[in-house]
């Protein structure tokens, strides 16, 4: 390493940089940290003129989220007996009581079980797939890039007409099965590139000395390309993951009840009037945060998935 | 050897099946781990887009199953092809692609240029910058309509205290002139960081010896830049534009939740426009015309694009 090098910027450009790039950044997450903090404002503070950036934090957008509630009198509300935990007594203050949960629970639930049952399958399936195209001659093998391509090219309504009627015919339409099973088809072709790019790496020399040890093909996959693969598949999911969380062309679509996931339910959130905008702030809070989480955890293995493997690291 | 029920399994099974088993054979094993992921291909890309082919030519609606399903040639085709609705579909949906590329390639770029003089915590920064495109669009889309609010909304006191002008004076999902503006603040707030990174791969793909060489030669740095920076830059630029091109074509989600194509048709996007035309309008038959009519355009521009890319990367 040497000590003074021509091409390094001076400081005074790091600093021009640094100071420029932490605004972008202030500016841009702004409406992420305002998504957030309006989730803990009350249904006043949440549409106050001018914006409160200070206001006194309240649970009544994250109640509201996940129950249904009814107004009644106040001559009705006052000869209840007094509220036994925090929520009944927030629904109160605004002369309403509870009348049962909310939807969100369960939609939440599906898109965790939609999202990760299809990742699981595009993993399980574009591992095997990958592998093949990556060790042996397969026809298909040069068109694959095309063919991701190509897949992505169409718009998502154009795949959901024929998608539906196949669905209806099949007995598929608003089932997590049906769900599972198209975000994997959607999924796969990009899975078995990244996959095949991760395989690719890791030299023949391991397997071939394991077949000589006397492994079969399946064994040395097993034992010897598997665990060298683990990165690649690990990143892979995310990707996946990340791909069936936020999908909401298809979901709106062609789920409307059993099946149906947060993206297309959150916006439906409706209060008196209008939007309830701290329950929607709540329920996106809750929804987009793990992916924050993810993005800033696994950030050096997002790149290769964001960018079709095209950029390599 | 302990006696359980497998190890008296193997010996019980006859030597040849085991191993026709244990040592299946490269082409079987390749075929074996390929066949799930073709069948599934074939069943969820290339099946229907064989069946909207089909119904391209028909009258087919899907909401009435059982009327009786005519054969109509390319009138489909044609009537899409004559209507002046669609070409000012066609209209926005090039001037939405042609303002969000342009904007996310400058400040993209620019935002890479400057991460990459290295100072302390880019890294930090650089992850920071990239959570909005992590993020689902139709829940973001969604919560950008609140901050477009005229009364209340954050985006319209931005503009009060930078400008002074009345934040419940304008309406930027409501005004005919300024929604078509709106969601291209929004596609470039969400998509920016997607360029970024794309340029940045770039700009660390250029090894220092070319600018030692340059400054030993008393290049300026302006210089430097143009002939240098630039031209090796380009190609991963193009590549990043080829991505964000064929996704906002196609978008939906986002400028759903955003306009719903209002006001009046200002913002109806190509695939909007579709999704009325199939699941309000229940035109299977003529949207299929329409869809294939789209990934046509799509395939052909993109097609040309990329023969332009590699003779860049040639260079």
């Amino acid at each position: 390493m040497s000590a003074y090098s021509i091409t390094e910027p001076s400081r005074r450009a790091k600093l021009v940089a640094g100071v420029l790039v932490c605004l972008y950044a202030f500016i841009t997450l702004l409406p992420l940290l305002w998504i957030i903090s309006t989730g803990f404002k009350s249904g006043p503070d949440s549409i106050s003129y001018p914006p409160k950036v200070i206001f006194e934090p309240s649970l009544e957008g994250y109640v509201n989220l996940f129950t249904t509630r009814t107004r009644i009198a106040p001559e009705a509300l006052a000869e209840l007996p007094p509220p036994e935990t925090f929520y009944d007594k927030i629904v109160r203050e605004r002369d309403m009581v509870i009348a049962g949960p909310s939807r969100f629970g369960e939609r939440f639930m599906n898109s965790v079980i939609i999202g990760f049952g299809s990742t699981f399958l595009s993993i399980f399936l574009g591992t095997l797939a990958a592998y093949a195209f990556s060790r042996f001659k397969v026809p298909l093998k040069d068109d694959l890039l095309f063919f991701i391509l190509s897949t992505r090219m169409m718009p998502p309504i154009a795949v959901a007409i024929p998608i539906f009627l196949m669905y209806r015919e099949l007995g598929l339409s608003d089932t997590h099965l049906g769900m599972i099973l198209l975000y994997t088809g959607v999924n796969i072709s990009l899975a078995v590139w990244l996959l095949k790019g991760f395989i690719d790496e890791i030299p023949r020399e391991y397997e071939e000395a394991a077949l000589i040890d006397g492994y079969t093909r399946f064994q040395a996959f097993r034992k010897v390309v598997l665990p060298q693969a683990a990165t690649g598949i690990a990143s892979t999911a995310i990707f996946c993951l990340i791909f069936a969380w936020n999908e909401y062309a298809f979901a709106v679509l062609l789920t409307s009840g059993t099946a149906q996931t947060a993206p297309p339910f959150i916006p439906t959130i409706i209060g008196v009037g209008g939007q309830d905008w701290p329950a929607v702030a709540a329920g996106a809070t809750i929804f987009l945060l793990p992916v924050m989480i993810f993005t800033i955890l696994l950030r050096k293995h997002l790149l290769r998935g964001i960018t079709f493997g095209a950029v390599r690291k | 050897m302990t006696d359980t029920p497998i190890t008296r399994l193997a010996r019980a099974t006859p030597p040849n099946v085991a191993a026709r088993v244990r040592g299946l054979s490269d082409r079987t094993i390749a075929w074996l781990f390929v066949a799930p992921t073709i069948f599934l291909l074939l069943a969820i890309n290339i099946f229907p887009l064989i069946w909207t082919i089909r119904l391209s030519f028909t009258n087919f609606a899907a909401n009435k199953p059982n009327a009786e399903v005519k054969w109509v040639g390319l009138r489909n085709y044609e009537r899409i092809l004559t209507d002046d609705g669609i070409w000012a579909n066609m209209q926005n949906t090039a001037h939405f692609l042609i303002w969000t590329i342009a904007l996310q390639v400058v400040i993209g770029f620019a935002l890479a240029w400057l991460i990459n003089r290295k100072f302390k915590g880019n890294d930090l920064l650089t992850t920071l910058i990239v959570i909005p495109m992590m993020l689902s669009p139709a829940v973001v889309g969604n919560f950008w309509t609140f901050l477009y609010q005229p009364q209340i909304g954050l985006f319209n006191y931005a503009v009060e205290f930078f400008t002074g002008t009345p934040a419940n004076s304008f309406s930027m999902l409501g005004s005919v002139t300024l929604a078509p503006w709106a969601i291209i603040i929004v596609d470039t707030w969400m998509w920016t960081p997607f360029v970024m990174l794309i340029c940045l791969a770039g700009l660390r793909s250029i090894p220092d010896y070319i600018y030692e060489a340059a400054e030993i030669d008393r290049a300026s740095k302006w210089r430097q830049f143009w002939t240098i920076t630039v031209p090796m830059v380009l190609p991963f630029l193009m590549l990043a534009v080829l991505f964000r091109g064929i996704e906002n074509f196609k978008m939906f989600d986002l400028v759903v939740q955003l306009t719903g194509g209002g006001p009046g048709n200002e913002t109806l996007l190509a695939s909007i426009d579709l999704k009325r035309e199939a699941f309000e309008k229940w035109r299977t038959g003529y949207s299929s015309a329409y869809a294939i009519i789209l990934f046509v355009t799509v395939f052909g521009l993109a097609s040309i694009y990329v023969k332009a890319l590699n003779k860049v990367k040639e260079r």
